[in-house]
């Protein structure tokens, strides 16, 4: 605290008027020093931290650079799943564009072909993706909404509406 | 016909919290006693209906009753009894009727405790309450009615989400809404304050224990979910800043800043207009929260249902009670009077700082969790707001909360003496810096800063017990007397001395948890190890075992220290028939406070194995951490100064107790 302390906690009833004053408008400067303080982090921490949203074909489209860091969702394309020892490889398909993707970790417990999926990792200069979290949602009407709303925007969508609303 | 009596029920306890809304406000305004009086009759009645109504759906579900829509997507037969009962409340319907259970007891244990509250403070209180009730009770009527019938009834249920099938959720989710629904008393309070246009330290000394015990009780409802996610969700992370997270994380941040804030109101009448604000914040964000677990908005295990017209009808009680509740502030704070001034050095300075800054960190939190939302619905860009964001912000915001936190209590009232608690905070400051050495010079990998959070962590610990070790004049006076002293420290000093070395814990625990941690992903075949951490874990195969509702899958592992078998591991995967969904059975070793934590992948056609071992050291601390925070709530609340409804003691010292009445 930068604020001078008064030279009595009980002051005179002539000086207790603009003591009370001067004490009120510290405290007033303390609070906007520390909103704005809090206002920089949040603003700094929002431009760095985060993580846009992306189909494989958005991926293509936007030309999104290598090392980028990003969350790929789409549908896990049938037949597109190997197991190497603990690294699995699949691609996400949007029915439009594939993005192979490599992880390195066990896959959730409703990870199947044919069923959406999010990973968020970092897009590899050979155009894969590297993702260090793989996310779904434990239900077997699972669809991210995400995925859902982006391949609905797309055309894309072939399940019914019921999945999402259970 | 027992379905149909729960029902009924609701509706007449709809109608009780309509009287009760309406007629005892009216009383307060016309002076009619009788009026008045029947506030507490009607919450009474209120409770029972609304009890009834929830034993009765706890029946369908006991006996599976398939002809009620609720049981027959929630349960199964041959679920075992306990996630019968648990099953209640695992979903949308019967959780949001626990809400109100709730909700309603705390209506009534104020009809019962506060006999002795000004009569129209009382009424006030009491009408307010009902006006949740009602809003809730509405909710639960038009929107998501438990006791639907479906005809014909099938003869199985769906069952249970298995997520759900564990005695995680027996217990975390009453544990959270007590300490949600706990924060509407604070809220009633100060509107029934508002309406008064009279807030003093009295009705600070009646909101406090509420607050404190809705504030135990939502800590406790925290770290459960904490665990359970972490051993449920097969990860091992303990904490996700997840938007349901959150959203509980946000009124446990403005309640505990209210619990500080409502000890200055009540022993020096100042920061009123604040309390009272930030009593209105902190349910407004714990109607927040429920808006955004039950409307659907986030994609979360928590979403059981996505239904629009829930999420509006949720929308409306939100801007009702937080849009009427703020204009009646904006109306009546300006004529609430200004209390006692305080010198920057001060407990109270100390208070303001912690509230600044705990608003802060929840507003930041706030941001990180709406943000997504607020950018999708205006511009349909998505995007995740993740842990790095949390860590950039909350973290900084919490550090000066953690530093001043053991400095405040050795501060007098009005005029603190910095440099008497800075002497007595030196001992504290030398065991964080040895720790900080120790750690930098010991340990491999991690961040960088993390020593340092070890000895912050230390700090708040050791430094929580400064003013009893002032008070106790330890190592001053002969050790008896020091001891004599400690237990004459008011069950409060104790308290906040606990809470605050609570939250050094949990801190230790996560810095140690997050920064050296080691972790393994493998596939081994049967015969194979690894070894991790100083443990060599054999796969020694696979093999099915039935259970109740699912049959299991398991791996096994024997987990050996120096060539001898300590421990063994038994990570596994349950196919539940029902639902034919999958899930991971993590299998947890504790040694000591570290904990050894194993998950099992999906079988892949080959005799390999994919397994996931972790070793987090202190791990456990952070859920102690705020098991201790609890403990020394509870301790606070059972100081007899903070009683509800007890004579307030003499001023002067009372003769037999040696030491001079403490100040906090």
């Amino acid at each position: 605290m930068t604020i001078e302390a008064s030279p009595s906690a009980f002051p005179s009833p002539r000086r207790r008027g603009s003591t009370r004053k001067r004490r009120r408008l510290a405290l007033f400067a303390l609070v906007g020093l520390v909103l704005a303080a809090a206002t920089a982090l949040v603003l700094t921490a929002l431009d760095d931290t985060i993580v846009f949203f992306r189909t494989p074909s958005e991926i293509a489209q936007r030309g999104e650079v290598p090392g980028t860091r990003l969350r790929l969702g789409g549908l896990v394309k049938a037949g597109s799943i190997v197991q190497d020892g603990a690294t699995v490889r699949f691609a996400v398909t949007d029915n439009a564009r594939d993005m192979p993707v490599t992880y390195k970790g066990l896959l959730p417990d409703l990870f199947r072909e044919g069923q959406g999926v999010v990973s968020e990792g970092v897009l590899q200069a050979d155009g894969s993706f590297l993702a260090d979290t793989v996310l779904a949602k434990h239900d077997e009407n699972y669809m991210p909404k995400d995925v859902a709303d982006r391949m609905k925007a797309q055309g894309l969508w072939k399940g019914d509406d019921a999945g999402a609303a259970k | 016909m027992i379905a149909e009596t729960g029902h009924y029920a609701l509706v007449l306890a709809l109608a009780l919290a309509l009287l009760q809304s309406v007629l005892p406000i009216w009383g307060a305004r016309t002076r009619d006693a009788a009026l008045m009086g029947l506030a507490g009759p009607l919450a009474y009645g209120q409770l029972a209906f609304v009890a009834l109504s929830f034993a009765a759906l706890t029946h369908a579900y006991v006996t599976s009753d398939f002809s009620v829509v609720n049981v027959v997507e929630n349960s199964h037969s041959a679920k075992p009894l306990i996630y019968k009962i648990s099953g209640v409340w695992g979903n949308h319907e019967g959780s949001l009727l626990l809400w109100v259970l709730i909700l309603t007891l705390f209506s009534a244990l104020v009809a019962f405790f506060g006999k002795n509250l000004p009569d129209r403070l009382r009424a006030d209180v009491l009408g307010v309450q009902a006006m949740i009730s009602v809003a809730f009770l509405l909710f639960v009527l038009l929107t998501s009615n438990p006791f639907a019938r479906l005809d014909p009834a099938p003869m199985e249920g769906q069952d249970l989400n298995p997520l759900l099938q564990d005695p995680g959720l027996a217990i975390h989710p009453p544990l959270l809404y007590v300490g949600y629904v706990g924060f509407s008393m604070a809220f009633s309070f100060a509107v029934a304050a508002l309406i008064e246009g009279k807030v003093d330290a009295a009705w600070a000394r009646w909101v406090r224990p509420w607050t404190l015990g809705a504030w135990l009780f939502l800590t406790l409802g925290i770290a459960m979910g904490s665990y359970w996610a972490y051993y449920e969700l097969g990860w091992g992370g303990f904490w996700f800043w997840d938007p349901v997270e959150n959203a509980s994380l946000m009124p446990w941040l403005s309640g505990t800043a209210l619990l500080h804030s409502a000890v200055v109101m009540e022993k020096r009448e100042a920061l009123k207009v604040w309390t009272v604000l930030l009593a209105l914040l902190t349910f407004a964000l714990s109607l927040l929260g429920t808006f955004l677990v039950r409307s659907g908005v986030l994609t979360s295990v928590h979403a059981f249902a996505v239904d629009p017209a829930r999420g509006v009808a949720i929308l409306i009680i939100l801007i009702v009670f937080v849009g009427g509740s703020l204009a009646l502030y904006a109306l009546r704070a300006p004529t609430l009077k200004q209390g006692g001034m305080f010198a920057p050095v001060s407990r109270e300075g100390a208070l303001v700082l912690n509230n600044l800054f705990l608003t802060a960190a929840t507003a930041a939190v706030f941001v990180g969790t709406l943000y997504p939302l607020a950018l999708e619905a205006m511009t349909g860009e998505k995007i995740s707001v993740g842990p790095p964001f949390f860590n950039n912000t909350f973290g900084p915001l919490m550090l000066p909360v953690m530093l001043v936190m053991p400095f405040a209590p050795l501060l007098a009232w009005k005029r603190g003496d910095a440099a008497r608690a800075a002497r007595a905070m030196v001992y504290a400051v030398g065991v964080a810096v040895v720790a900080t050495a120790l750690v930098a010079g010991f340990a491999r990998g991690g961040p960088t800063l993390a020593p340092l959070g070890v000895g912050l962590a230390l700090f708040a610990i050791t430094g929580a017990f400064a003013e009893l070790v002032e008070r106790s004049k330890l190592f001053r006076a002969p050790f008896a007397e020091s001891v004599r002293r400690l237990r004459g420290a008011p069950s409060s000093t104790w308290g906040s001395a606990l809470a605050h070395a609570g939250m050094g814990v949990t801190l230790l625990g996560v810095v140690a948890a997050t920064a050296w941690p080691s972790e393994a992903v493998v596939a081994l075949k049967p015969g194979q190890s690894v070894s991790i951490s100083g443990y060599d874990l054999t796969f020694e195969g696979v093999s099915q075992r039935p259970g109740p509702n699912y049959a299991s899958t398991i791996a096994a592992l024997t987990v050996r220290k120096d060539g001898a078998v300590v421990r063994r591991l038994e990570p596994s995967r349950r196919l539940y028939a029902a639902r034919q969904m999958d899930l991971t059975e993590a299998s947890i070793a504790t040694f000591g406070l570290s904990q050894l934590y194993a998950s099992m992948g999906e079988a892949r056609g080959d005799d390999a194995t994919a397994l996931r071992v972790t070793y987090k050291p202190l791990v456990t601390l952070i859920w102690f951490g705020a098991v201790i925070m609890a403990l020394g709530g509870g301790l606070s609340l059972a100081d007899r100064r903070l009683r509800v409804g007890a004579p307030r003691r003499a001023a002067k010292p009372v003769p037999v107790s040696a030491h001079p009445a403490p100040a906090e």
